[in-house]
């Protein structure tokens, strides 16, 4: 195990992203995720591998999907405007079954918005803007060292479902520093090992081959079309039995259950305990993977909680998720706010109790 | 130990980041949990700069914070700022170089320190940061000086070698 160091979320994710194989990174420039690209243009040469500075978000994707389908390993990067150019290019991907990691330190909207942290890029991430029946896992790391495994592991999972995966952090996550221990690091697949490991790479004709593969996402046959999405679909079916993530914490007993990803799931767990200090129990719901949502988590909520509260920075997304894990069982309330205010845990705590005492408790 | 949360304040290009940067670097060696997280914008040398530091001996949850233990206010538009969010018996540092105003509170410690003249007298106004660092960690012992000095030979380790004397001496020139 190596030793912890100080590092900035982004340039931690970025290390995650290398030891975990990558080999390739295309990006263009955005704030609050800068640092990413910086330091993948300064390291990735070193190390062999590859960074492009693309024109656009739009190229960037479009590298990523060449590359992908060529069998190597990518990661690509961008803030919440950035990965709104790169929807078509996940859709393509789906559908084409062409593996790349995607993340996503978003910022505020909407339009150019600020560039101080939000999450009003749930729907974006878990609902997607591309076209067509398409699903992407999401995993939302609350603090440095979740991000940083993360996306180590998603470099193999996105390997292992030939789908992308998406990062969702956020700008306070890429800013900030906090200790870390980086995982080791994984061996570069040179590309005369990409037809073994992956025979369904676009490696060429090879010395003995008669066949090559071809990577389309274009099928002109409404029922081969069908077929296609039918088979695409068993596998996300298959993920959402194997990739749910969630943290809870004292949700058997409690007054009120908070549900929070991210940034506002960190900010929350201080708020519970100032919450307990003052002999409310509040329970925390954390969603790390938002799609697919753990809505089983809701299920152990017992008929002693009064609401269920779910804490965003945005004017309410995940929230239609919390309500269908809550299917009816108790009265649920937003506690928001927007535009890159982050709140601090004492008015989390003050407007949970607020909310608590309008239900009559 | 208890938790320490502090705000480093002042203007873009005085060295606030990495005074809060290197304090979190320190904790890490004396195997302490710290978060750091910087006032980001589109703001360059001259603009306002501060960050938050939290320094803890358990795991910690909130990297935002709404009061605080300590306040290093290099500026006075930092002071004004930042001097609300102290809690009663809290401690801050202030450049009377360039603070000329007193400080409302009287349930708080102040520690008036002409960093920046200091500094021109050591012969480099850009070490004025490293004196206030020194003094910092002498009240406070939020963290040791052996580990921050250590952090300042990996700071001024490689490229930087050849102002390690200067900042050493930056950073124990404050005596009290």
């Amino acid at each position: 195990m190596s030793k912890k160091v100080l590092m900035k979320g982004n340039e931690a994710f970025a290390e995650a992203a290398i030891r975990g194989g990558c080999r390739y990174y295309f990006g263009y420039p955005i704030t609050p995720q800068n640092e990413i690209p910086e330091y993948m243009s300064r390291e990735l040469p070193k190390r062999d591998g590859y960074f492009i500075q693309a024109e656009s978000e739009l190229a960037a994707v479009y590298m990523a999907y060449g590359a992908g389908a060529a069998g190597g390993k990518v990661f690509i990067t961008s803030s919440s405007p950035g990965i709104a150019l790169m929807q078509e290019g996940f859709s393509f991907m789906c559908s084409a079954e062409v593996p790349t990691v995607a993340l996503t330190v978003s910022r505020c909207g909407p339009g150019i918005g600020g560039i101080q942290p939000g999450q009003a890029d749930y729907f974006q991430a878990t609902r997607g803007g591309g076209n067509g029946d398409y699903k992407v896992p999401v995993f939302a790391p609350s603090n440095l060292q979740e991000g940083v495994d993360l996306v180590y592991e998603s470099m193999d999972l996105t390997d292992k479902w030939r789908n992308p995966v998406f990062i969702f952090a956020d700008g306070l996550l890429g800013q900030m520093m906090e200790p870390v221990v980086l995982p080791e690091q994984q061996k570069f697949v040179e590309p005369h090992e990409i037809r073994a490991l992956k025979p369904w790479a676009l490696t060429g004709y090879g010395d003995d081959d008669t066949k090559r593969n071809t990577i389309i996402s274009l099928r002109i046959q409404p029922e081969d079309l069908e077929k296609h999405v039918e088979k695409i679909f068993k596998k996300y079916e298959q993920m959402e039995k194997e990739l749910v993530r969630v943290e809870t914490t004292g949700i058997e007993d409690a007054d009120v259950v908070i549900v929070a990803f991210g940034t506002m799931a960190r900010i929350t767990k201080e708020a519970v305990e100032i919450l307990a200090e003052q002999g409310i129990k509040t329970g925390l719901i954390r969603p790390i993977s938002l799609w697919p949502f753990p809505y089983q988590a809701f299920d152990k909520i017992t008929s002693k909680t009064k609401v269920v509260i779910s804490a965003e920075l945005s004017m309410g997304q995940m929230i239609q998720d919390v309500k269908l894990g809550v299917n009816g069982r108790f009265p649920v309330r937003l506690l928001s706010r927007t535009g890159g205010v982050v709140p601090a845990s004492l008015e989390i705590a003050e407007r949970t109790k607020k909310i608590l005492e309008e239900m009559g408790g | 130990m208890a938790t320490h949360k502090m705000f480093f304040a002042g203007s873009g290009g005085q060295g606030i980041l990495l005074m809060g940067q290197m304090v979190g670097s320190a904790a890490i060696h004396e195997d302490k949990e710290s978060t750091f997280f910087p006032s980001y914008g589109p703001e360059m040398r001259g603009g306002t700069a501060n960050c938050t530091v939290i320094v803890s001996d358990k795991t910690i949850s909130s990297p935002v914070i709404f009061e605080s233990d300590c306040v290093v206010a290099m500026t006075l538009p930092s002071m004004l700022k930042f001097e609300p969010t102290l809690k009663p018996g809290g401690v801050m540092f202030v450049n009377t170089s360039l603070i000329h105003q007193e400080p409302k509170r009287d349930d708080i410690t102040v520690y008036k320190i002409p960093v920046s003249e200091m500094a021109n007298e050591l012969g480099n106004p850009r070490v004025a940061n490293i004196i206030m660092l020194g003094a910092f960690v002498r009240v406070t012992n939020i963290v040791t000086q052996e580990s921050m000095e250590q952090v300042i030979h990996e700071v001024f380790g490689e490229s930087k070698a050849a102002l390690l004397d200067l900042e050493l001496k930056a950073f124990n020139l404050w005596k009290g």
